[in-house]
């Protein structure tokens, strides 16, 4: 295959990702983070795989959602309460967390392809707030679900604790309570395999047949139909994964914490994420991941000035957005980006001069 | 096919082998907006490999023949047989997989894609390899897209545009653009390639290029071709047989000489003589 223009591009955000793993690594090793920031790696890691799986969405099949923490949290709802029943059964922490998240990542999958049945016939606005409903949908469910895993298996009840889990049983889900002493086996390490596992995910996808075709349906739908594209295949295939990997993102985010509940993954979640996807830029993976570090980091290292937090971290939003969009630094990006290109457009100039 | 023989003959060319199964046969195909009868009775056969024309004044409802193909727009009468098949109940992505591909007046291009991905976009429905394959690069993947790559450019080779396969279809400029929707339709492995004013904007060298590219593409591929073109030099030149339309119905049809001798033809494009209706 031929180098095309966005390789070196796509090299560059697995090598960003790599070292800075490798960085932080270095500083953990030698004790120089603070306690707040040990405590964000693993929510980073979980907010960087949440914008690059909604960037797909967003960015690569064009279709604004907002609902995308409702994936978030069938995920971590769904993966943690995997990771409880099996704590006996299967006793190394590793395993117990890759099993959830893959676990988390096929029921955010089933949610994510049944959503997409209504959903996706849908265009543009109506979508996007179809989709926040649902994301609210999925917020209300978790609210007032109780799930109780015992011998005989497992049991579900709605809006009261119906499920007559045994004594010997434990009762995971708790309604409103959500789930509680969650062991913490969320680690940097498992992080940054997910982002890694996203990045190829989803980078190999867009490089292949599916992601042609997903982009094609994003720039010109009539035109996919009218050359033979399953528009409807393609739409849910983007859809899904994205729902698949915010999945274990969710589930990476919950067990990172002793507690989980519902209302964490609202509606604000949705548009937060959706701040990183639109800051570093639609269909920009590196730009995703560096706007969802940085603007999780942003909001503790603000502490310090306290009441004015939020104020400052508005501010410093809108003025990160308007750098972003300033003409040259776009410039500067496009020529960084292009730099592959540049034996192609030799080609190009023949055919320059055409343009009326 | 004894349907092709009855009297009055949907073809257009008069000596075109009735043995041979025509790609295209519509009967009294028609489609009506509310009260408005955008198009009525139409009815063509199109042979294997002829170059057959659509022409008429504006608003005469070529396009909307397009759309009517294309299942754009479902027909509220009437049927299309498409290489003896009838076309009931498909959709657009359906047809085209059936054997009709088609270019737009306005041109759809994928902008943000390259030239050759734009291209590849088109065979997707004839590659086979799962998505899993493309996301875990298994050997499929890389046996058909290095076919895929090749065809690409093979078929951009026919519009001397393998050079350009790494732009970005929207830097393309205009004429460039055009060819690229025609290679894009071909990708798709066509019976029949509708072209929706291919010469529209290009220059009299352009068009002259893109008649014998059409040519081209004609006798390389074996492939009918239908052409909508105000263009007359053009569908004079290349066109077996031509259809003319005007509000909807088809008024004219026949060779090149029979339609530019035409007095119906003549009338509605030049209006009547004396007085008339002054449409």
């Amino acid at each position: 295959m031929k180098n095309r223009g966005f390789s070196p591009f796509r090299f560059l955000t697995y090598l960003l990702v790599i070292g800075a793993y490798a960085a932080l690594q270095v500083l953990q090793a030698r004790s120089e983070l603070s306690a707040t920031m040990r405590g964000m790696l693993v929510p980073i890691c979980a907010y960087v795989v949440m914008a690059v799986s909604l960037n797909l969405t967003v960015g690569v099949l064009g279709e604004l959602s907002l609902g995308h923490a409702g994936f978030m949290s069938v995920g971590a709802f769904l993966g943690t309460s995997t990771a409880i029943a099996l704590q006996d059964r299967i006793p190394v922490a590793g395993v117990r967390l890759a099993v959830a998240l893959v676990v988390a990542a096929i029921f955010a999958a089933v949610a994510g392809f049944l959503i997409g049945i209504p959903v996706l016939r849908l265009n543009g606005d109506y979508l996007a707030i179809v989709t926040l409903a649902f994301g609210e949908i999925i917020k209300a469910i978790f609210n007032n679900l109780y799930l109780g895993v015992d011998a005989k298996g497992v049991h579900v009840s709605l809006l009261e604790d119906a499920t007559n889990t045994a004594e010997t049983g434990r009762l995971i889900i708790q309604g409103p309570m959500g789930i509680g002493g969650i062991q913490k086996i969320s680690t940097f390490t498992a992080g940054f395999v997910l982002i890694m596992i996203s990045l190829i995910v989803i980078f190999n996808l867009v490089n292949s047949r599916a992601g042609r075709a997903i982009m094609a349906i994003r720039d010109n739908p009539i035109a996919a139909q009218s050359v033979g594209v399953n528009v409807v295949k393609y739409k849910m295939m983007a859809f899904v994964v994205s729902a698949a990997l915010a999945g274990s993102a969710g589930a990476l985010f919950a067990m990172n914490y002793s507690t989980v509940v519902a209302n964490k993954f609202d509606f604000n979640t949705s548009i937060l994420i959706l701040v990183f996807v639109v800051l570093g830029g639609l269909g920009n993976m590196f730009g995703s991941i560096v706007a969802a570090a940085v603007l999780t980091i942003l909001p503790e290292a603000l502490r310090p000035i306290a009441e004015y937090r939020m104020l400052l971290y508005a501010v410093l939003l809108i003025l990160m957005m308007l750098i972003a969009n300033h003409p040259f630094v776009r410039g500067l990006f496009n020529r960084f980006k292009r730099t592959g290109q540049i034996q192609l457009e030799a080609g190009a100039d023949e055919t320059e001069g055409e343009v009326a | 096919m004894a349907k092709l023989v009855p009297v009055p003959s949907g073809s257009m060319v008069p000596d075109r082998d009735i043995n041979k199964k025509p790609v295209l046969e519509c009967v009294d195909l028609g489609i009506s907006f509310g009260g408005l009868r955008a198009v009525e009775d139409f009815n063509i056969i199109i042979g294997p490999t002829e170059i057959s024309g659509l022409i008429g004044p504006n608003g005469a409802g070529k396009t909307t023949v397009f759309n009517l193909l294309t299942k754009v727009y479902q027909p509220t009468q009437g049927t299309i047989l498409l290489n003896g098949k009838d076309t009931h109940g498909m959709n657009t992505m359906q047809v085209n997989r059936a054997g009709i591909a088609r270019t737009f007046q306005n041109i759809r291009l994928f902008d943000n894609l390259s030239v050759e991905d734009n291209v590849k976009v088109a065979m997707d429905a004839h590659m086979k390899y799962h998505m899993w394959s493309g996301i875990f690069r298994l050997p499929g993947y890389w046996r058909e897209e290095k076919a895929a790559h090749e065809r690409a450019l093979d078929l951009l080779s026919l519009f001397s545009m393998e050079k350009l396969a790494n732009i970005q279809a929207g830097a393309l400029p205009y004429g460039a653009q055009r060819r690229l929707e025609i290679v894009r339709a071909l990708a798709t492995n066509p019976s029949l390639l509708l072209l929706d004013e291919p010469a529209a904007g290009m220059n009299p060298s352009e068009t002259a290029e893109l008649m014998e590219n059409i040519r081209k593409v004609r006798d390389t591929l074996q492939i009918a071709v239908l052409l909508i073109e105000h263009d007359m030099s053009l569908v004079m030149n290349i066109c077996e047989g031509i259809c003319v339309l005007n509000f909807g119905k088809i008024i004219a049809k026949g060779t090149p000489e029979d339609i530019q001798s035409n007095p119906a033809v003549i009338e509605a494009y030049l209006g009547r003589k004396e007085g008339g209706e002054g449409a």
